[in-house]
């Protein structure tokens, strides 16, 4: 078996025994980095000497006995997470040479963990894309096939662990962006509960969206993962006092008798019909498992893609306010007075799709516009909230496919927003909501992954796990690979 | 100003809280560090980085919801206020908009003419200050210190229920005590802790509606904000008369000049697009938490005042300012308690001659040289009649000056009152025998000459007789046998 | 909703981005599309709707300790910054 098809669990288990060290695990990583990432375009960042140190420190820790289950183990952080010491783009020329002084949680409880950081994963341009195109850095290309998309934002996380170039990584999902590119890639993809990962140090896009994530091999390694991420914090009141689970030991609950809410919402005429075939089988099968199966309504979810696009660059427009060139950050060369520092830093800095969303957002708060727009959205959000909270008085779960068509090609949809923005129908519900949801692989259309997309009801992670889980012990989806090598991987 | 012109005035004044720690942030607060050294990545408005609420905050705007007898919300909300400006780290103030932690409480003001008035108080929210500007020394460029932004503030919003410029810096004053009472603001003036912002507008007397007002930014001593005021009224009142029109804009006042004038960073009209903070969850607070709050309130000048006429017998003026600080009230109270009484004697020595010592060396009654008990033990001496009330003024300066106790100098200096008749008599009857013409001239008739032997004796005495005593002593000896 | 140049101008203004005479017509045209997009959520029927700003609106904000816990570290954070002189962030010339 080689060490990059190994799952998180494994490898875990590897290093305690000491199977290998994790500096060998590591520079087996580097070396599948070095040779595979030109073609991916996936890290923006390689931090290969901090990961050979963080990895001698694993194996000091772990030849000690100590050490938990993913000491050792390396990780690649999409490039929204501020690392200390270590530069952080977010995708933008805004940040290019911005280098954090400080660790987001995420970063830091990971570390803490034991876990060696491999680098930083390439994205849409603060997480605002759905194909990874809108990144300064350039596209990430799916390793199924280079002439497509991974998705986006966290396309370059997807990337990486799809094409073995790190074990797992994590993501930050505002309205799909963890979800819509594990699809892509044949990966599992968990956006939990807002408030159940801490935002601190996460780069804001739309703070009332954004919640922090996991892309992995499977349910189980995804459950390792939020277990060491997950938790309150007191450097974010939005992030929930309520304890963290052992998601990995709750993975074996038995799904009979589960009821599962098929939304009728999700299967009308925008979802391409192999993506639709390969979900309806993923449907039978749970019947299969001894599932129920009953079709809920959730009318006003149509709706969901134009509040998503009200509310988002609303908080966008603001939140993205503190890149003004005086502080940190890009600083238009010679300005002649401030306005010009503001404006030229800023026009400069932020690439297109950035400054489109900005504007939406600066338009739907100014005064005339607020009540119409951001009012009538928040209350359309409400609507939604609502549709949700009644589908889960009758159902446990809700499923449907994660995005409408597998990967697209590169350039595909670019020239419209409104078409890229339609990428992220099914995805964009559970974050209006601030549910948890995950998307497991069900299915290669055209030699191209599926995802099916469990969405729960606030704080069940532990159940969309383990309904995972179930699925991942009766088929082997997850377990396909991209063809290998990855052009140029050894 | 002109008659036949009616001033309307509203006042938002922003008191920095009296935390130790920043508003959404765990710097320090602490006055004049060096520049940035007091700014963390949150005041800095880093990337990634979250606001998270202080709860003494919260705690002191409640309690200053609860002395005004206003509405603490059980529930407000936090929005943010967009704008950019250098001195804004995020582009954006955290503040409150639609849902303020307090709304609608009112405060009674006291004119000279001792009129009491009630001004209104619209909202009181909290939101968090801005840095500072700087541009001396530094060119062409503007260097901006942010340790000031994230300060608490809480912006305390009237009614434009004020008329004049004296009104206003009466109900300034007024909340200026009230917040220092409370101890949630050090009321420091000179440091920004206390400014306001003032609303001015002008209309034909009687009319009923508003005009159009300008709004006086940055306004930090009573002083600044009685002539800005002044100035502005004039310059509205005569901006229409002579067929002008009021514009809607932000002035600032140029305290070196004694104008205002209008703000060019402000020009253009601002669109802040508030919105609710994503980051901040609605602030709930519990009755219990209120209550709890409520118990821990000190006595408020306005109950203190009170209390001063009903129970010293002082007049609301004297009340009133013995209660402008919670500090001097303490002082009088404590001078009363050692004396065990004579509240109306303390009254006029509190306001009268240490206040006079005070003022002169620039202190207030914090930083006093003579405590309480020490003013108590001068005082027990007059009243006991062991000195007069001009040789105590004197024993008040040595005190002040020496840190000695009043007895300790009355004796060291020999100021003990002359009370012995027989003393007193013999010293008479020399200054008669002394000037015979006086003594002749008075006894025929001229009263006037009475005051010169009184000046006579006290001069003969150094001071130190009992000037009852001498009166009657005189009156009785000048008549003749 | 059809947005002219003139009014990407003023929104670019608000926003303070600029935006070449060149790209005013594409934006123009991409945003009054999305703009047009999200109108469809003026058919919902929202009468009497409470807005819903945040996903976790039932929950109860919580509250930090009035404590001291940063240090001083402006000579880290001014490495970051584009201009500084004596502890000072720099801009051009603010006229107030």
């Amino acid at each position: 078996m080689k060490l990059h098809e190994l799952t998180v669990a494994e490898l875990g288990r590897g290093l305690r025994e000491r199977e290998f060290t994790s500096v060998e695990l590591t520079r087996h990583y580097l070396a599948r980095i070095a040779s595979g990432n030109a073609a991916l375009n996936a890290f923006i960042t390689v931090t290969a000497e901090r990961a050979l140190a963080d990895a001698a420190a694993a194996d000091q820790r772990l030849a000690r006995g100590e050490g938990g289950l993913l000491t050792g183990v390396p990780l690649a952080h999409k490039d929204i997470f501020c690392t200390d010491g270590v530069l952080t783009t977010c995708g933008s020329r805004m940040l290019a040479k911005f280098v954090a002084p400080y660790d987001a949680t995420v970063v830091e409880r990971l570390a803490a963990a034991g876990m060696v950081l491999l680098g930083k994963t390439n994205m849409d341009e603060f997480a605002m894309g759905s194909s990874n195109e809108t990144s300064w850095f350039g596209p990430v290309r799916n390793p199924w096939d280079l002439a497509r998309v991974p998705g986006g934002s966290s396309g370059g996380s997807a990337a990486v662990v799809a094409a073995g170039l790190a074990p797992v990584a994590t993501g930050t999902d505002t309205g799909g962006s963890i979800r819509q590119p594990a699809a892509l890639c044949g990966l599992t993809g968990l956006k939990p509960t807002y408030g159940r990962v801490s935002r601190y140090g996460m780069i804001a896009f739309a703070s009332s969206l954004d919640q922090g994530g996991v892309l992995a091999r499977s349910a189980l390694d995804a459950a390792l993962l939020l277990a060491a991420m997950a938790g309150p914090d007191p450097r974010d009141s939005t992030c929930i006092e309520r304890p963290v689970s052992d998601y990995a030991a709750g993975l074996d609950r038995p799904i009979r008798g589960l009821r599962i809410g098929i939304i009728r919402e999700f299967f009308g005429p925008g979802l391409e019909a192999g993506t639709g075939a390969a979900v309806q089988a993923a449907l039978d099968g749970f019947r299969k498992l001894g599932a129920e199966l009953v079709e809920v309504s959730l009318p006003n979810l149509p709706l969901s893609v134009p509040t998503y696009y009200v509310v988002a660059p609303a908080e966008c427009s603001s939140n993205l306010s503190r890149f003004d060139g005086v502080r940190f950050g890009h600083r238009c060369e010679e300005p002649r007075d401030l306005r010009d520092l503001y404006e030229r830093s800023r026009g400069e800095g932020f690439g297109a799709e950035v400054k489109r969303r900005i504007m939406t957002g600066t338009y739907v708060l100014s005064a005339g516009y607020y009540d119409a727009y951001y009012l009538k959205a928040q209350q359309v959000r409400s609507l939604i909230n609502a549709d949700f909270r009644r589908a889960f008085a009758e159902v446990d779960v809700l499923m449907g496919p994660t995005s409408p068509t597998p990967a697209f090609a590169l350039g595909a949809k670019t020239d419209d927003p409104i078409t890229m923005y339609l990428n992220d129908i099914y995805t964009i519900g559970a974050n209006l909501a601030g549910l948890p949801a995950i998307s497991v692989p069900c299915g290669l259309v055209g030699g191209l992954p599926v995802g099916l997309q469990v969405i729960g009801s606030h704080f069940a992670e532990e159940l969309l796990l383990a309904v995972a889980h179930a699925w991942q012990r009766e088929t082997d989806w997850h377990g396909r690979r991209p063809p290998e090598p990855v052009r140029g991987a050894p | 100003m002109s008659s036949g012109w009616e001033t309307v005035i509203g006042l938002e004044i922003h008191a920095q809280l009296a935390t130790r720690s920043k508003i959404f942030s765990g710097a320090a607060t602490a006055f004049g560090a060096p520049p940035n050294a007091q700014a963390c990545l949150v005041d800095l408005g880093y990337p990634g980085v979250l606001p998270v609420l202080n709860r003494e905050a919260v705690r002191m705007a409640v309690r200053f919801g609860l002395a005004i007898g206003a509405t603490v919300a059980p529930r407000s909300v936090f929005a943010r206020k967009n704008y950019f400006y250098p001195d804004l780290p995020k582009g954006y103030q955290i503040s409150q908009y639609e849902l303020p932690i307090v709304s609608g409480g009112a405060v009674g003001i006291v004119l000279e003419d001792g009129t009491h008035k009630r001004i209104g108080v619209t909202r009181a929210h909290l939101e968090e200050d801005a840095g500072k500007s700087l541009h001396e020394g530094l060119g062409e460029l503007t260097g901006i210190d942010l340790n000031r932004a994230g300060t608490p503030l809480l912006e305390i919003v009237s009614e434009p229920e004020l008329r004049s410029a004296r009104d206003a810096v009466a109900y300034m004053k007024k909340i200026h005590t009230l917040v220092r009472y409370l101890g949630i603001c050090d009321g420091n003036m000179q440091e920004g802790s206390f400014r306001c912002d003032a609303n001015v507008s002008v209309r034909r007397a009687g009319a009923q509606q508003l005009g159009t007002r300008c709004e006086i930014k940055n306004l930090n001593s009573f002083r600044f904000v009685e002539k800005a005021i002044h100035y502005e009224v004039g310059r509205q009142v005569e901006l229409i008369e002579g067929g002008g029109k009021v514009v809607q804009e932000t002035r600032l006042y140029d305290s070196d000049r004694g104008v205002t004038r209008s703000m060019r960073s402000k020009e253009e009209a601002n669109d802040y697009r508030y919105f609710p903070d994503p980051d901040l969850l609605p602030l709930v607070l519990e009755p219990a938490f209120v209550e709890e709050v409520r118990a821990t309130l000190p006595e408020l000048p306005d109950q203190k005042a009170a209390r001063f006429v009903r129970d010293h017998g002082l007049s609301d003026y004297d009340a009133g300012v013995l209660t402008a600080s919670r500090e001097l009230a303490d002082y009088y109270e404590g001078v009363l308690g050692v004396l065990g009484g004579e509240p109306k004697l303390v009254a006029n020595w509190v306001m009268g001659e240490l206040a006079g010592l005070l003022n002169r060396d620039g202190l207030e009654i914090g930083g006093s040289r003579v405590g309480a008990a020490g003013l108590a033990g001068l005082l027990k001496r007059i009243s006991d009649g062991t000195i007069s009330g001009k040789i105590a003024k004197e024993v008040l300066e040595a005190m002040w000056d020496e840190g000695q106790a009043a007895d300790a100098i009355i004796e060291a200096r020999g100021l003990r009152q002359i009370t012995d008749t027989s003393a007193l008599e013999e010293t008479i009857t020399q200054v008669m025998a002394a000037n015979p013409g006086q003594l002749g001239d008075y006894r025929a008739g001229k009263d006037k000459l009475f005051g010169f032997f009184v000046g006579q004796v006290m001069k003969a005495t150094a001071g130190k007789a009992n000037p009852a005593q001498v009166n009657e002593l005189l009156r009785r000896m000048l008549a003749g046998p | 909703m059809t947005l002219t140049r003139r009014d990407v101008e003023n929104i670019a203004h608000l926003a303070r981005l600029q935006i070449g005479a060149g790209e005013l017509p594409a934006y123009a045209d991409s945003l009054s599309r999305i703009l047009g997009f999200v109108e469809q959520l003026a058919a919902a029927d929202t009468a009497g709707v409470l807005p819903m700003a945040h996903p976790l609106e039932g929950e109860i904000q919580r509250l930090r300790a009035d404590e001291v816990t940063e240090t001083d570290r402006h000579e880290r954070y001014q490495q970051d910054a584009p201009a500084v002189e004596a502890g000072l962030y720099l801009v051009p010339k603010v006229i107030e």
